[in-house]
């Protein structure tokens, strides 16, 4: 049997990146709401604050600990199936992604420790700074490595001398074409992913009745964010798309499925993409919308696929769809943002049965919508890896044979099931366990202070009677 | 295509250089505790030896991903040929540090499956040591590389010489975990401690010779090095003998830090041995430091960073530090 390196080197990673992308998102997010909740603590010397920020850090800190463990594979995944690339292209991402370990990755460690098991040992303005202090780590983190990421979509500042890159201009390089957009977009991404969870685990705790006083305030908080940051990311996805338009048009026709350039080109709304006879079938979309959006002219017009050669062509119908499941979701946060401020009057959305059980399901799908976003993004520049420099081919590693390629694409599977299968069913014990009562909230535990995410949670492996 | 100013291709030998040996020394004795952990005489014991790591081990993980990155910086060469090369070795090792990390955070709220923490963290342990150990054995073995890439097969890495340079990190890092534990505990742990290190000593002293007579016939550059008359070179393994003798003598003596200290610097002494043979090869047989690096421009923009950025680091890590002072006591566990 044939096995082709390539493919199940893409869909490797494609799966040890996913993997890693969900619980980036969600502690981005977390971690500036605990910040928030920790300043609130400190400024107010109201209980609530901590009570709540003490539970959530025990969240963050399972899901960070995920964060790190799978992060470690991301960095050795350049080398051992991208050689090729990672060889060519070191000039610029060697730097970029180190910056990100001595500038985000030190940051975020040792704070960590302090935010996690501080709390008593350094004052409580300190413990707040702490807190702040990861939270930009996380932010400086996903700067650097986005900006690896657009360097990518488009790049910028360099030549190429022997097919190896070299950087002309850092500044050009760091700071490319896509960078603000995809910077900005991914921030609120982040905001939307910890905003949707916080609110759907509170509304849980409603709908049971259980804390409801405390958890009130979070989906109250988490409220207000998604009203501010769902229309926002439709503008800043709008934004996305025009700079995707202009600078990867082939990307934007598979968004949208045209095939053959055209002018008023209509918004799809559903299709079947073909990719064998180069064109959609049941198609229903809206007369000349996707022209408006793109060209801002009704007979705007729209580049299709026919414009480049069908090698280079990406894969129609992955881009087509992610993208309609990623906007899709965009909306239906829009509907739950409006919703949340329409039911404010006396608090009705925390009585609001429908509300809270629509808000339990949605806590999914800000994850869902990421990992659409990014097949659009990375599906979408198929087959260049660095677009319109070196294909996927190009920068594959020689010496690797299919087998090698299965045996970690395998091996990888398994050892992720076991390890997030343990994680998420321990997770699930932590939200299980609640809130700590508030008199236990004092009790300096010597026991707990050691520096390490996971022992931040309290709550125990097993199920055990409530003593 | 280097800069003849000033030579930046080889402060950056010196910085990865040093970042090796910081990474080897610093997740050397916590590995080497997962490696000992299946012979510790009770779950007590094993409290102890996890706690005794507990602060630290997180930042090591972060100088392994320094090391990475930093090599895709300053000698992308080299991390271009190592990794596809010790493709599996690669994926070993990592599978082994997740398993091992994880271990870590959950054995404590575990009751019941506790033991099933225990196994993955002295599995993950083992096969991470063992792995770089071979990763070792494949630097002085040499590569099969042919326009700037790796053409060699997927089980080259994997020889009788690369299977006991594993076996000897593995000896090594075990070491380096006793003498530690001897530090960090006292009574009828410390007690262990003290009488299986000389056992450990003895095992890392015989691969140790073993490797030693074996190297120059793996490779005749090496043996060039040696044995080309007498150089100040010999003074290296001369040192590290002498560490083992003032290990043996500290143990005599029941001293609490000092084998530790010794462990060290054997380990010392053989790394610079070891690069001594080497120099200036980092892709052997063909590849020198100056083949291997990347622009100058790449060089200069991250050593800025690092000049200015490193000290920062340092204090914040060392208040962290300062923070959570003090020994962590034995007993009083994560119940
Ligand atoms: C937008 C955000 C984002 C994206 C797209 C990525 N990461 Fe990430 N990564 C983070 C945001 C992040 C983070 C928030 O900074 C994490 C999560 C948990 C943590 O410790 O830091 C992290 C952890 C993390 C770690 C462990 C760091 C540690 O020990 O503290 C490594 C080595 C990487 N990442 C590497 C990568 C690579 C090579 C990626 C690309 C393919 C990647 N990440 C995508
Ligand atoms: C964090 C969220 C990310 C997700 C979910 C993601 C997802 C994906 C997917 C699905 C592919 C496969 C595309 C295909 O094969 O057609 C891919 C490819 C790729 N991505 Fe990303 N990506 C992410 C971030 C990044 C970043 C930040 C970088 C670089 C700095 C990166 C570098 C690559 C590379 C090198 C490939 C080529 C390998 C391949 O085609 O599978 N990705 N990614
Ligand atoms: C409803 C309005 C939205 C629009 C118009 C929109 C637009 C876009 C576009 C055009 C891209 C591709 C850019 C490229 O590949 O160059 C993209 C990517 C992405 N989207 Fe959206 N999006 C929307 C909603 C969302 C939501 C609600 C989320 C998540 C909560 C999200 C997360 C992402 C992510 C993670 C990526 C990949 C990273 C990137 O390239 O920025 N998007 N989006």
């Amino acid at each position: 049997m044939d096995l082709d390196p390539l493919l199940l080197s893409r869909i490797q990673f494609a799966f040890v990146v996913s993997f890693h992308a969900i619980f980036p998102v969600f502690t981005i997010g977390l971690a500036s709401f605990i910040a928030v909740l920790e300043g609130l603590s400190w400024r107010t010397q109201n209980p609530v604050w901590e009570r709540l920020s003490r539970f959530w850090i025990q969240v963050f800190a399972v899901v960070f600990g995920m964060g790190v463990v799978s992060g470690i594979v991301m960095a050795f995944q350049f080398g051992t199936n991208w050689s090729n690339f990672a060889y060519a292209g070191a000039n610029f991402l060697g730097p970029v992604l180190s910056y990100e370990v001595i500038t985000a990755f030190f940051l975020e460690a040792a704070f960590l420790g302090v935010l996690l098991f501080g709390r008593g040992k350094v004052p409580q303005g300190i413990h707040f700074f702490s807190a702040v202090m990861v939270a930009t780590g996380t932010f400086i983190s996903s700067f650097w490595i986005l900006s690896a990421n657009s360097w990518m979509q488009t790049p910028a500042g360099f030549e190429l001398r022997d097919g190896l890159v070299y950087v002309t201009s850092w500044s050009e390089a760091i700071f490319n074409a896509s960078l603000a957009p995809r910077f900005f977009h991914m921030g609120l991404a982040s905001f939307l992913t910890g905003a949707f969870v916080v609110a759907g685990v509170s509304a849980w705790y409603l709908l049971r009745n259980k804390d409801a006083d405390v958890h009130k305030r979070a989906l109250s908080m988490s409220l207000w964010l998604i009203l501010i940051a769902a229309p926002a990311q439709v503008v800043v996805g709008d934004i996305h798309g025009l700079n995707t338009f202009e600078h990867q048009p082939t990307k934007v026709a598979a968004m949208e499925g045209v095939w053959e350039t055209q002018n008023g080109a209509p918004l799809l709304l559903f299709a079947w993409p073909d990719q064998e006879a180069q064109t959609n079938h049941f198609e229903i979309g809206i007369p000349r919308l996707a022209s408006y959006i793109l060209t801002h002219d009704w007979d705007g017009e729209v580049p299709g696929l026919n414009e480049v050669p069908r090698e280079e062509q990406p894969p129609v119908a992955i881009v087509f769809w992610a993208f309609r499941i990623m906007v899709g979701i965009g909306i239906l946060m829009l509907v739950f943002a409006v919703a949340g401020l329409a039911l404010r009057r006396k608090e009705a959305y925390t009585r609001t049965s429908w509300f809270l059980q629509g808000l339990r399901l949605m806590a999914v799908t800000p994850f869902i919508a990421v990992l659409a976003g990014w097949f659009v993004t990375e599906v979408g520049r198929a087959p260049w890896l660095i677009y319109e420099v070196m294909t996927h081919a190009e920068g594959l590693t020689p010496s690797l044979t299919g087998g090698m390629a299965l045996f970690t694409l395998i091996g990888y599977i398994a050892v992720y099931a076991v390890v997030f299968a343990a994680g998420l069913y321990y997770l699930m014990r932590v939200l299980r366990v609640g809130l700590a009562p508030e008199h236990e909230m004092t009790t300096a535990d010597p026991s707990q202070r050691a520096k390490r995410p996971f022992s931040a949670a309290s709550a125990s492996w097993e199920e055990e009677p409530e003593s | 295509m280097s800069d003849p100013v000033f030579d930046l291709t080889i402060i950056w030998a010196g910085i990865i250089a040093f970042g090796v040996i910081m990474y080897v020394l610093m997740d050397g004795f916590d590995l080497g505790l997962g490696v000992l952990f299946p012979f510790a005489p009770s779950e007590d014991a094993r409290d102890v030896m996890m706690n005794s790591v507990a602060p630290v081990w997180d930042g090591n993980e972060t100088w392994l991903i320094l090391g990475g990155a930093g090599l895709l910086a300053a000698f992308p060469l080299v991390y271009a040929v190592f990794l596809p090369a010790l493709y599996i070795g690669v994926f070993l090792m990592l599978a082994g540090l997740i398993f091992r990390g994880i271990a870590f955070e959950f054995r404590f709220k575990a009751k019941t499956s506790r033991y099933l923490w225990n196994w993955s963290f002295a599995i993950g342990s083992t096969v991470a040591a063992f792995a770089q150990g071979a990763v070792v054995g494949a630097y002085i073995q040499g590569f099969r590389v042919e326009n700037m890439a790796y053409v060699g097969g997927a089980f080259d890495w994997l020889t009788p010489f690369t299977i006991l340079t594993g076996f000897g990190l593995v000896a090594g890092y075990a070491l380096l975990g006793a003498t530690w534990l001897i530090m960090k505990s006292e009574g009828s742990i410390q007690n262990w401690a003290f009488k299986i290190t000389p056992y450990l000593l003895i095992a890392v002293l015989i691969v140790f010779a073993v490797i030693s007579v074996w190297t120059p016939f793996v490779d005749p550059f090496v043996k060039e090095r040696w044995f080309n008359g007498v150089s100040v070179i010999w003074l290296l393994p001369l040192f590290a003998v002498l560490c083992a003798g003032w290990l043996l003598r500290a143990l005599k003596q029941r001293r609490d830090g000092s084998p530790f200290v010794a462990t060290m610097g054997m380990f010392l002494f053989t790394y610079l041995g070891l690069l001594a043979s080497k120099f200036p090869y980092v892709v052997p047989p063909n590849y020198t430091l100056w083949d291997a690096a990347s622009a100058h421009s790449s060089q200069l923009f991250l050593l800025l960073g690092l000049l200015f950025v490193i000290p920062i680091v340092l204090v914040y890590t060392a208040w962290t530090y300062w923070v959570f002072r003090g020994k962590v006591k034995a007993g009083a566990g994560y119940h």
